[in-house]
Formats: structure tokens, sequence, C-alpha cells
């Protein structure tokens, strides 16, 4: 099962290799990880995207909690919840039919075109992890130059709230 | 009061209760030995190896419940370290270990003598910081000692670069009292709800049994424990770790269980109805095959860390919480509420373990002509009583000393259950000597694991260490050739040494006494007179059986109640 782990840790030097460290050595899978400040600099939020048996996630979140520089997180997969990926896609857009098509699909999904050269456009998308899957989908491979996503970020709905 | 970081370092050492910092000079650290050579609060002793350092701290640490403190230098010093940090990281002992490190200007610049000490150690403690400020330092050292020896203890490693030490900057100090960390705050009390429902399934249970672990040793609750399984009426097991902390003369008591456990202790584990799990973590070498653990049983876990819970097995109630506090309230409520203990069913029970017991698996060859390492152990216990602290180093000698010394007390026991390491018993001893300078500290060791850290008699001499080594020598690594016997069709690769030392005249060179016993009737003598010997350090080199092997045992992968035992002419 997949589950999105969100965590707030001391924005310290060392903190995020604690955690990857922690991955590695109990042979954890990390599909993908994001961590940035908050708006409390102390503190960094970290998203953590894994999968595994019930009784293997029960873990996870144990270790987890068990580092020092944890200071509180959630399995936020386990109610409700909203869940985005940034991706940046460059694609080669050296026709009329290239640009066109791509102009299209950017907008079917949503996403931006945030640069244009001559032969190239770079569209920004957010959305499920899904949701990137499936405009790369429809797209020609062969147009694709370069492609960065941020990984899942998330958060609950309603009411809950990750927070000291 | 105005202070330098090194001498912040100890007189921080010195207002936190420290008395004794076990260590080894280097450049990173200079400024810091140069703070402790002008005082005298803080004791140092000088190991001869950053290992010894490390584990002589942590026999300290585990013989008093105190955290021991090291004290290296940069790179090797280290990289020394590092096996008794993981040492007493798997074991859980509460230690502080100050590593110094290259000034921070050269940090990441592959400096002389310059290693990532935070990322080497990192897998291997339980918090570590790198100090990047003098005006942290205090608070660094404060918070390591409390995560040391607060929650589940465990080693702490602060890395403090050598320009923060200067003598020439100096910062007002004053002594932090406590700290406040948002980000950890260990749970004490059980939860009352589980308590309950625990103490529910205990009143039901027809076959209980105690199995009880280093936890109890290191939470102190080993009055707690007794009371609890007095009570009760229960069988009690301890694993290698929990050793002392119920009472081995005790009728209830049922020996240690695993791999080399009793008969009856692994049996009454495989057919108990409701097990209590108190302090234990359900290690691979107590468990065998998870799949055939406890199969009729209800299973209750006390714990402080949570994550040991269900980690290996899948327990039915967990209790999170200090062991003492939980098994008080559990004694509490049990004593009170109904019903009490079914004694007809105990009796059926005991009846059973009786049985078991009468298989008296430990037997062996009494009437050998060569001195069985069973017997040495045996004699040491009438010879002192049972009134000795006991370190041991790994292999067979330490699963000897395990079935065969009888434990009344906890902390008196004391080897490197988790990580295993060979030569932790000869710098442990010294640990545990200079914590109780008038107590009788054996070492219990072989030929080839005290050829590990032998450089610690130098040290031993220097401080007037009068341990008692017990040097179980059958001129093999044992328990290795014990696995090439039973599964490598006695194929002996690499595990037998032809060049051995004449450890008297090593003991000797040293400045200490040397014995070599070769026959059993010289043994209880030898002991005597070692004992005796109150002031020397004495190296007993007893020439063993070669052949002997540690029995019962069950192999890796198989259930409790498939052991194999030892068959006598």
């Amino acid at each position: 099962m997949r589950h999105i782990i969100s965590i707030l840790m001391e924005n310290e030097a060392g903190a995020l290799s604690r955690v990857a460290g922690l991955f590695s050595a109990r042979g954890y899978n990390i599909e993908s990880l994001t961590v940035a400040p908050t708006e409390d600099a102390s503190l960094s939020r970290m998203t953590i995207v894994t999968t595994g048996t019930e009784a293997i996630i029960e873990q996870i979140t144990k270790q987890l909690n068990k580092l020092i520089d944890v200071v509180k997180l959630a399995d936020i997969s386990e109610g409700g919840h909203i869940e985005r990926e940034l991706m940046l896609i460059k694609l080669r857009a050296s026709s009329n039919t290239l640009r066109e098509e791509i102009k299209r699909m950017a907008d079917i999904f949503n996403g931006r075109i945030l640069d244009v050269t001559e032969g190239t456009y770079t569209v920004e998308l957010t959305g499920s992890g899904e949701k990137l899957d499936a405009f790369i989908g429809s797209l020609d491979h062969s147009t694709i130059l370069e492609t960065v996503r941020s990984g899942a970020t998330g958060i609950s709905r309603g009411e809950r709230a990750l927070q000291i | 009061m105005k202070l330098s970081g090194a001498e912040i370092i100890v007189q921080f050492l010195k207002d936190e209760g420290v008395e004794h910092v076990f260590g080894y000079p280097g450049g990173a650290v200079l400024h810091i030995y140069d703070a402790i050579f002008q005082q005298d609060a803080v004791r140092h002793i000088l190991v001869r190896h950053e290992q010894g350092a490390v584990h002589a701290a942590d026999g300290y640490a585990r013989a008093t419940g105190k955290p021991g403190v090291a004290l290296v230098t940069s790179g090797p010093g280290a990289t020394n370290a590092v096996t008794g940090i993981a040492t007493a990281y798997m074991d859980s002992i509460p230690m502080v270990v100050l590593t110094g490190q290259v000034i921070s200007p050269y940090i990441g610049s592959d400096a002389f003598q310059e290693v990532d000490a935070v990322g080497i150690t990192r897998p291997c403690v339980k918090h570590n910081f790198l100090v990047k400020s003098l005006k942290d330092l205090q608070s660094t050292l404060k918070k390591a000692f409390y995560i040391a020896t607060t929650g589940r203890p465990g080693p702490v490693v602060v890395d403090i670069p050598k320009d923060l030490t200067d003598p020439n900057i100096k910062i007002p100090y004053k002594y932090l009292e406590t700290i406040e960390m948002r980000s950890y705050q260990p749970t004490v009390k059980g939860h009352p709800g589980q308590i309950s429902k625990a103490v529910d399934l205990i009143r039901t249970a027809k076959r209980p049994m105690i199995y009880s672990g280093g936890g109890v040793v290191l939470g102190d609750a080993s009055e707690q424990l007794i009371e609890f399984t007095r009570h009760l009426g229960s069988p009690v097991t301890n694993t290698l770790m929990g050793l002392g902390a119920y009472p081995a003369t005790d009728p209830l008591f049922v020996g240690m269980l695993g791999m080399h456990g009793t008969y009856e202790a692994n049996m009454a584990m495989h057919e108990c109805d409701v097990l209590i799990a108190i302090g234990a973590r359900f290690d691979d070498r107590v468990t065998g095959d998870v799949k055939k653990f406890c199969p009729g049983a209800k299973i209750i876990h006390l714990d402080i860390d949570p994550s040991s819970i269900s980690k290996n097995v899948k327990v039915d109630i967990p209790i999170v919480g200090d062991i003492k506090h939980v098994l008080t309230d559990m004694i509490q409520q049990l004593k009170t509420g109904e019903p009490q203990p079914d004694e007809k069913a105990l009796q059926k029970w005991w009846k059973q373990i009786e049985q078991w017991r009468g298989k008296n698996c430990l037997r062996y060859d009494r009437n050998s002509a060569l001195i069985k390492p069973q017997f040495v152990i045996e004699k040491l216990w009438e010879v002192t009583g049972g009134d000795t602290f006991v370190t041991s180093d790994v292999g067979q000698h330490q699963m000897f000393a395990a079935q065969f010394f009888k434990f009344d007390k906890p902390r008196r026991w004391i080897n490197s259950g988790g990580l295993g390491t060979m030569g932790f018993g000869l710098p442990a001893a010294m640990g545990v000597q200079i914590a109780h300078p008038s107590e009788t500290v054996s070492c219990v060791t072989g030929e080839a694991s005290i050829q590990m850290c032998i450089q610690e008699l130098s040290t031993a001499l220097q401080y007037m260490l009068p341990l008692k080594i017990i040097n179980l020598n059958n001129r093999y690594m044992g328990m290795v050739r014990q696995w090439q016997e039973f599964f490598y069709d006695k194929r002996y690769s690499h595990s037998y040494m032809e060049t051995l030392p004449d450890f008297v005249k090593l003991a000797e060179s040293y400045g200490h006494v040397g014995m070599r016993i070769e026959k059993p009737e010289d043994v209880d003598g030898a002991l005597r007179e070692a004992m005796a010997l109150k002031d020397r350090l004495v190296f007993m080199d007893f020439i063993t059986d070669q052949t002997e092997n540690v029995y019962p045992m069950i192999a890796a992968g198989k259930g409790h109640n498939e052991m194999h035992e030892r068959e006598l002419a």
C-alpha cells in the first residue's frame, strides 16, 4: 500500500540525512521525498511517499518518531487529504503543429506554458502523481526534452492540521 | 564566570556529576586535555586504544546506571570509538562520547585527522551533534546527557571542532539545570486502559510465562519484577541482557531462554498461554523462527520504546512506558482485584515445568580429565559466593558464564549482547572496577576475544585495577568452531590459533600476576589464590577441553521446542 507520511522536523543540518539513512538502513522504500522550511523557520516539513505492508508502515512511523529531530508526524493517507506534485516539462516545439498540440494538451490539463523559445515550450503542471503521469502519457515521447517533478506534497482535508 | 570552550566542557561534566572520563588525547582535543590537567574534580582514565575507552565507559554505565563518558580525538580517534559506540547502542547503554573535530574552517577540506564523525556514527547512536558555535556548547552537552539517559537510553556523540575549545576565547558560563526539547519527550506512565486490559488477560492465564530482558535492568525495575512474578507464581526467564534482574537462585526462575537457553525456559515459552514480555525486544537469538514462536499464547509487551513493539513478533497488548511505573501499576491492580491467580492451574503448569527441568539440560561430563569451561564458571560462582561483577567477551565462554553463573542481582552481568563485540570484556571490566573500587570484578573471556583489546592490561596496571581475568583457553574461536562442527562438516576454517602467546608471561610483562591451570583439580585452588590477591590483577589461563560445545542449542530458524541436547555416554 502507498502511504504519504508528513513530518514536522527541526530545521537542523543533518536532519534530512537521518531520515534518508533510516530508510536505507532498515530497507524501507522511498517513492519520493520533499522537504522545505515552514512559516516557522525553525521547522521543516517533509513529505515522504512510501509503500509497504501495514506492519512495515507502522514500523516506519515509529522509527521516524524515534528520531530526535522529528517533532511530529502523520500518515495523511489514512484520512481525506489533498496531494499535489509540481512538474516542469520541456518539450520540443519546433513546428506549428507541435506548438498547437502542446498548447491544447496544456489547456486540457490546466497547465501553464512558462517559457517559450524558437524550438521549445516549457510547461508547468500541478496535480496528483497520476495526473502528471497522464499528461506525460498523452505526449509524443520523442518530443520530451526534460522532465522534473517535485515529488508529492500533501495536506489533510478539513480541520485536521499537522502543527505543534 | 567566563570560561573557554575547553573549560566549559570540563566544568559542565563536573556540574553534571560526572566523576570519570575514559579517553585518549590527540591534536583536536589538546585544549580539552589542557583544561582537564588543571583541575581534579573530573578524573580522566587514560586507555591504550579508543575502543577501550568507550567499552570502559560502557561497563561503567552498565554497572552504575549512570552515563558513561568517553573523550577521543578526531579522525582515527573517532573511528576507533565506533565499535564501542555501536556496542552501547545495541544494548541501549546511556553514554556520551565527546569527539574532537578539526577547526571549523577546515571541516570538509579533508584536513589532517578529519573524518565526518557525525556521519559515521549516525546509524549507531541515539543522537549526535556537531557543535557549530561556542554559545551552543553547553546546551548541546546538556541535551546529549538528557537524551542519553532518558527514555530508552543510548549513546550520544558530540563532535566538537577544535576552535570552539580555544583557551583564549571565553564566554560567560552558568550551569544549565534542565533542558526542554519539543521534539523529544519520552513516555513514562503506561496507558491505564492498556494496563487494565493486560491485567484482565493475566487473570485468565492458566500457563503464564514471564520473559524479561535488559529493559528491567536499565529501568532499575528488578524489585518490581520480583514482586510481580512472586504474586503471579509464574515461571520467569531472563534474556542474556536481563540476567540478574530476577534472582537466578529463586525456584521460579527457569534460566535463560533462546538459542542457548535452558530446555525448561524454551519449552515453557512454547507451551504458555499468556506471555508477559517485559523490557525485552524479541531478538532473533531469543525467538528462533518467529512463525513457531509461542504458538498458543496471547502476548503482553511492556517496553519504553514504541518501535520495539510488534517489530519482530505481533503482540496482543502493548504497553509503552517506563517498566518500573508500569509494573508498579500492574502489581497494584493485580493485588487488589479478582480473581487472584488460579492455584490449581499453576500447580499443573509447574508440574510440567519441573518435568522439563528434570532433564537437567545443562549437564556435562564432570569426570573429564580435561578442564571443562562450565566447571570453571561453577567454581567461580562457588569461590566468590556469587558476589562478583562478571564481564565477558563474546563466544562460548559468554554462553557458559550466562548459563552457569547464578546472577542474583541486576547490573552484575556485563556483556555485549546485541552487537556481540569481541574485545569488550577487559575494558568493560576496567570501567566496572573504576566505578566500584572495592568490589570483585571478574572478566570471563577466551584466548581469541582477550587478544582484541589486550593492550588494556597496561591501563589496568596504571590505575591498579585488581581485575580477575578468567581466560577459558581452548585454542579455538570456540563458537566459530562449534558452528563449523555442526553446520560445515567439521571444516575448521581459520578458527584455530597455532601461535598463541604465553599468557602467563604476557600478564607478567604488563606487571600483573599470571597463572596457568591445566588440571580440573587445580581450578578451585587457583581461583581462591587469585581472589585472595586483593590488590593485583590476576590473569588465569585455564587450558580447557578443545572439543566442548555449548548445549542446549536451537539452530537458526528452528522453534523453541526443537532444541538439540547434549548426549552423554
